[in-house]
């Protein structure tokens, strides 16, 4: 007897080629859209010109936005404060990947 | 159920004031945020001081909590005293924005857990939440779409190489008909493509909260994570391992068989290379448009002299060689 077969979910990567519009990251990441326009604002996320409806964001902003959003829910941190956190952040997985490269 | 002190997990007196819990939770909360510490059971520890926190920052939880009594232990079996709650109204306010249920202790979910966790918000809630079902009834064919969901899945480095197929299970905070939290659990099968990449995420369309009317179901992301592998190790999409290299190896050159996560490789040490010498293979980090590039770093291993042959033979290069290793230091 044959066992049943077990289908799989595809999924897909959200790499550099992947783009959001603010409406999509806003959705996909639970953040408003006063939050979103705030934090590219303060340079957080972007840079973006032009009208926030055109904006279209990379892969690596859905993982910054979710970050902001959770630093804002625990710590009610302001917008510069987000892009400042954010820098720092980058900055310490660099050391952290440079002292894995010893 | 285990009993938690939720003034001992955040270092405080039983008579701290709000102000006080509000510094203990923040400076720790730092310390242990799962975005800037990646140590192993920082997520947890951050978990427990969420969970304190929620209850002692809210005036009503924690006065129903401090009615429990002080002579509780953290970790000691735990049984509520009889009608505990009783006469004790919660409003069921105090939304975290996004932290879920499944995030606290057996001993809060039968606490403060379910309906008092006023956890309601469409970021735990996920499907339509109850002021979207409110707006949908009073308005002929309104169709709402899902919530997109998130979540967090560790993998292997050889899923990374290779692609991966894993049943996945996830707890889903969902609202009742009644606006209640409860939670399901599911399990998702899901085929992971090879080249995912420490913090990226994997979107599974329509696998989040299901949409009302005709609104199409949210989607699911997974973020990713590459659990740390005992000899390689990930930054990004490129790779290092230490390969050990006998001295004469380094200093005479030598090929050698290295085993990588897509298969062993030859390489090639070129002669009179020092401890520490970094040596790329191009495009054999984790693949991916490009891929990333493998680091093997030359750890040179001594032999041991423990025998008087092997002493013999150390006393025969020091004799050959005019070698100072700390020259540098006199100039």
């Amino acid at each position: 007897m044959n066992e049943p077969s077990t289908s799989w979910i595809e999924g897909y990567i959200v790499d550099d080629d992947s783009e959001f519009t603010l409406t999509g990251l806003c959705r996909a990441t639970g953040a408003s859209e006063e939050q979103v326009v705030l934090w590219v604002s303060e340079g957080a996320l972007g840079p973006h010109e032009g009208a926030p409806s055109a904006w279209r964001f990379k892969g690596l902003s859905l993982c910054h936005t979710r970050i902001a959003l959770r630093l804002v829910n625990e710590f009610e941190i302001n917008a510069p404060g987000i892009a400042l956190a954010l820098d720092l952040l980058e900055e310490i997985d660099l050391l952290r990947a440079r002292v894995g490269r010893l | 159920m285990k009993y938690r002190d939720y003034y001992e997990i955040l270092g405080l007196p039983r008579d701290a004031t709000q102000d006080a819990i509000k510094r203990a939770y923040r400076k720790l909360a730092r310390k242990y945020h799962p975005d800037l510490n990646k140590n192993n059971g920082a997520e947890d520890h951050f978990k427990e001081l969420g969970e304190a926190y929620k209850v002692l920052k809210d005036t009503e939880k924690r006065t129903a909590y401090d009615r429990m009594g002080s002579s509780w232990r953290d970790g000691q079996d735990f049984q509520p005293p009889p009608q505990w709650d009783e006469n004790f109204e919660f409003t069921g306010k105090g939304n975290d924005g996004g932290r879920t249920t499944t995030d606290f202790s057996e001993f809060f979910e039968a606490m403060f857990g379910r309906d008092r966790a006023g956890d309601h918000s469409r970021q735990a809630g996920g499907n339509a939440t109850a002021s979207d079902l409110e707006g949908a009834y009073s308005g002929a064919q309104c169709s709402i779409p899902g919530q997109d969901h998130h979540a967090r899945i560790t993998i292997d480095l050889d899923d990374a190489y290779h692609g991966a197929q894993r049943a996945i299970s996830l707890d889903t905070p969902m609202l009742d008909a009644q606006g209640h939290v409860a939670v399901q659990s599911r399990t998702l099968n899901v085929s992971i493509p090879k080249g995912m990449r420490s913090g990226q995420h994997l979107r599974l369309p329509a696998q989040g909260g299901a949409g009302f009317g005709e609104g199409r179901a949210g989607d699911l992301y997974l973020e990713i994570t590459i659990r740390d592998h005992p000899r390689f190790r990930v930054d990004g999409r490129n790779v290092t391992l230490d390969v050990p290299v006998a001295p004469w190896e380094a200093a005479l050159g030598a090929s050698i068989q290295v085993p990588l996560p897509d298969g062993a490789v030859e390489m090639t040490i070129p002669p009179d290379s020092g401890g520490g010498r970094r040596l790329r293979l191009r495009g054999r980090g984790i693949p991916g448009n490009p891929p990333g590039d493998l680091y093997a770093v030359l750890k040179i291993a001594l032999p041991p002299a423990d025998s008087e042959r092997s002493k013999a033979t150390w006393n025969t290069m020091r004799q050959a060689f005019d070698f100072d290793p700390r020259a540098d230091f006199y100039r």
